[in-house]
């Protein structure tokens, strides 16, 4: 799923600026998972904006929805009705799903209220971690399962590196080393043959290089 | 509501042991100025806070049905005063105690407001109160944020056996409020404000010059 985190209060004070009707959208997916973007952070982020408006005086309204998905228009589309009556929305979603609402309603001012991180999981209540780095070109199969292009610090494909010391990286000592992780589960599945051979560079055409990606299942098209 | 009108203390007609307390109670009897100089005279923690002298906070307290509700019980049983200015909202376990909650209790205008959960490790439901402990961690943090003081919100721990922490802490916390003084989102507050920005714009509004609202 898509990790993110919530931007400071502050700034979303700035971000949303002198609206006097604000909507805040919330999303049904990834961000209520990571508990950040769901229908409890909505309530939770306008109730702390309605103080903050209080507190300073001010007049205006603080509407809150929250949609099944905002990276789908036909879910997007039940917005409309508060939209309309809206100067200003403030998305808890994804950037997808900010694009998304802004790409619906054009002549509205769509601000984001999330720092969308990662592709990650749930490790543990309360934590995410990174799992995948979006390459488009796994090569999962050959490393047992274990991502050397998003775990590994440097993305190498044919590691460890020097930098890797006890089973840790360089970077910082809490990050374990993805090819200490791929070599203990290799040599655990009694495939150490795979670390035989040599990778060659990868080919990132698949990867962001190639400019922003689309992906068409012709078969799912129904126009 | 009901369990807490029967747990007030009649002081008038009881006598009082602790001095703290009959300033507390005294509190309740008289008008503010006569109350603080009669919590100076009995040299009563329950007096009033420098700043603000005349001001009597709301005080939103959510005590777990298994420790400080009871708690709250026992010291109207042991006849102990406490301040009228706090308002016991019951739930089930202080775990049930959610983030939003405690915002919207500041949103409506309490001065203040604390979670009243078990002792640690005590929790009828096993972790309840840390998680409480958190969340009010976590709400303290956006208080402060927004500018609200952080120290309006407080979670305690207590068992059912505490009818005299109960006291002590309603007393804590009234005169930590006190201290700090009226939320700010009170009308009263607002209302002694000077203009703001969008007060402005307001004006502008009402003078048929309304302008495209443009947020940053």
């Amino acid at each position: 799923m898509i990790v993110a985190e919530p931007k400071p209060i502050s700034e979303v004070a700035k971000l949303v600026g002198d609206s006097r009707h604000l909507l805040i959208v919330g999303c049904g997916e990834c961000v209520t998972v990571c508990q950040v973007g769901g229908e409890k952070e909505v309530e939770v982020l306008a109730s702390a904006l309605r103080i903050m408006w209080k507190k300073d005086g001010r007049q205006g309204t603080i509407d809150t929805q929250t949609i099944v998905r905002q990276c789908e228009p036909e879910y997007v589309a039940e917005l409309a009705k508060k939209v309309k009556e809206a100067d200003c929305v403030l998305s808890l979603g994804c950037g997808v799903g900010v694009q998304f609402i802004a790409e619906a309603y054009p002549d509205k001012w769509v601000v984001p209220g999330l720092n969308t991180s990662f592709g990650g999981g749930t490790v543990q209540a309360g934590v995410w971690e990174e799992r995948c780095g979006f390459c488009g070109d796994c090569v999962l199969h050959l490393t047992g399962g274990i991502c050397p292009i998003i775990r590994c610090s440097k993305s190498i494909l044919n590691g460890p590196c020097g930098g890797s010391q006890d089973g840790h990286c360089e970077l910082d000592k809490d990050i374990p080393c993805a090819w200490q992780l791929i070599y203990d589960r290799l040599k655990g599945l009694g495939r150490l043959d795979l670390l035989d051979a040599v990778q060659p560079p990868k080919d990132w055409a698949a990867s962001r290089d190639g400019g922003p990606r689309k992906f068409v299942k012709e078969e799912a098209m129904i126009e | 509501m009901s369990t807490l009108a029967s747990k007030e203390p009649e002081a008038a007609a009881e006598p009082v042991e602790d001095g703290a307390a009959a300033g507390a109670a005294e509190d309740r009897a008289m008008p503010a100025e006569a109350a603080e100089t009669g919590a100076a005279e009995t040299g009563a923690a329950g007096g009033t806070g420098s700043s603000h002298p005349d001001f009597e906070p709301k005080i939103v307290a959510f005590c777990c049905y298994y420790c400080a509700y009871s708690a709250a019980d026992l010291a109207g049983s042991m006849r102990l005063q406490y301040p009228a200015n706090i308002r016991i909202i019951e739930v089930p376990c202080s775990g049930k105690v959610d983030p939003v909650i405690l915002l919207k209790a500041f949103e409506e205008g309490a001065d203040g407001v604390y979670v009243a959960g078990c002792m640690e490790g005590d929790c009828h439901f096993l972790k309840g109160n840390f998680r409480a402990k958190r969340r009010v961690q976590a709400v303290k943090k956006i208080l402060d944020e927004i500018g609200l003081d952080g120290r309006r919100l407080e979670m305690f721990n207590l068992s059912a056996a505490m009818g005299t922490r109960f006291a002590e802490i309603a007393e804590e916390m009234t005169e930590r409020i006190k201290e700090l003084g009226p939320s700010p989102v009170r009308p009263e507050a607002s209302a002694a404000r000077p203009a703001t920005v969008l007060d402005g714009a307001a004006e502008q509004e009402a003078a048929g010059k309304q302008g495209e609202v443009k947020p940053e």
